[in-house]
């Protein structure tokens, strides 16, 4: 197949996902409200003392984004295999990867996209100082697709389970445990007043390293969960 | 006569399928040339569909090979996946996607022939559905919009799971005649049916997996 074949097939393919998100736009809608909702009970919860909040932030946003990113991970694969289109995507003439990473980026857009231009509203209503709402947001620009990267093989393993759901938050929440730890350290040590290029690069790194292997491994996954 | 007259044959090889522990079929061997059709029979659960799901590179056999002009399908990968078409037991369809949508994907992600996607639609007769949601579709419908992925690739090996499914007694007709015009033009065909398949014009090789059982 010649790779002008290959980039429509990936075009249409996003777009696809894309205009069927649309036309069910209040599924769309459920993880940022989770998002939204989950970082707002915590000044309910553990009081609103600014320094408190100030402290625990990062990790607060970053855990509710994570959360969000688990609960619509299963969008990814679900329906596609539900209605067989996923085995047409194997029996393709195009590597099965290829087709992985437009359906990832699609889930990304989708659902990564919206959590990162709500964040900011949460930094400020936790108290985050300007630098660390910025860094804040550098962060999920580079980690959101990661966790949707690592989420598609955890999906793509499990989508032949009828309750899948459990296991994969137990299979992709370890995972996401590094990104987690550089990404709340990055805005931490920003509101302190420090640089955080070394967090940075090493987030890059994770997103470098998701984005090179994972759509692989997603893609020999989903081989396993339909043969 | 034939436009591919020199397309690989399909060839299997002692195959042996084994489902929780239960032995569904082994020692299967046929050979399919151009021009023919492999109709598969048998009562329920005798398999049918998973000899289906491994001449499509889906499920491993347990033993056994399947080739493609001489190579193991497994190694071909996509160069096999780009000569054949599967049309299973779920259709394969988005409901939330129009019928005209659902083809111009299912074109991309094979080898795309010339038939345009509304002629397809009115192949099987779907023709006034194109902008519809196939949601609203009858079951019959979403059946023949299937089957119309068929016709927008160029493929030349068909392997279809009970096609005939939900579909009335013209639209088998219509149907069949397809199938009679893909062999006449050299292509294959492995096909599962309840309904008795009638192609009169075709070479048929008939397996019935219940006689297989061991």
């Amino acid at each position: 197949m010649t790779s002008d074949s290959l980039t429509r097939a990936f075009a249409l393919l996003l777009k696809r996902d894309l205009l069927l998100a649309m036309r069910h736009r209040a599924e769309m809608i459920n993880p940022l409200l989770f998002f939204v909702l989950v970082t707002s009970l915590f000044p309910l919860g553990i009081g609103a003392e600014p320094a408190l909040l100030r402290a625990v932030g990062p990790g607060v946003i970053w855990v509710a984004a994570l959360l969000a990113a688990l609960l619509s991970l299963e969008g990814i694969f679900r329906s596609d295999f539900e209605d067989g289109t996923l085995e047409q995507f194997l029996l393709s003439s195009h590597p099965v990867s290829v087709l992985v990473l437009a359906k990832v980026l699609a889930h990304w857009l989708i659902t990564g996209l919206p959590l990162l231009l709500v964040s900011p509203l949460l930094g400020v209503l936790l108290g985050l100082p300007g630098d660390a709402i910025v860094i804040l947001l550098v962060t999920l620009a580079l980690g959101t697709p990661v966790l949707s990267l690592i989420g598609a093989i955890g999906v793509a393993l499990t989508v032949g389970l009828r309750k899948g759901g459990m296991i994969l938050s137990l299979l992709v929440l370890p995972l996401y445990i590094p990104l987690l730890i550089f990404a709340a350290s990055a805005v931490d040590t920003a509101a302190a007043g420090f640089p955080v290029s070394a967090h940075l690069s090493l987030i890059s790194a994770l997103l470098v390293l998701a984005l090179s292997l994972s759509p692989f491994a997603t893609a020999a996954a989903l081989r396993v969960s339909l043969s | 006569m034939t436009q591919r007259e020199h397309s690989p044959a399909l060839e299997a090889h002692a195959l042996q399928c084994i489902r929780d522990d239960r032995t569904l079929f082994s020692e299967l061997a046929f050979r399919l040339t151009p021009g023919e059709a492999l109709v598969l029979e048998g009562r329920n659960g005798s398999g049918k569909t998973s000899l289906l799901r491994i001449l499509c590179g889906i499920r491993l056999p347990d033993a056994g090979t399947v080739s493609w002009g001489g190579t193991d399908i497994n190694k071909l990968g996509p160069d096999y996946h780009v000569d054949t078409a599967y049309v299973g037991h779920r259709d394969g369809i988005k409901l939330d996607l129009t019928p005209l949508e659902n083809l111009a994907m299912a074109r991309a992600l094979g080898k795309p022939n010339n038939t345009t996607l509304e002629a397809a639609l009115e192949k099987v007769d779907l023709h006034g559905f194109e902008d519809v949601l196939t949601r609203n579709l009858s079951a019959g419908q979403q059946r023949r919009l299937a089957l119309a992925r068929l016709l927008v690739t160029d493929t030349v090996l068909w392997i279809l799971d009970e096609p005939f499914t939900s579909l009335d007694t013209d639209g088998i007709k219509s149907i069949e005649k397809l199938f009679e015009q893909h062999t006449r033009d050299g292509g294959m065909l492995a096909v599962t049916s309840h309904h008795a398949v009638n192609l009169a014009n075709t070479r048929c090789q008939r397996i019935n997996l219940s006689e297989l059982a061991p």
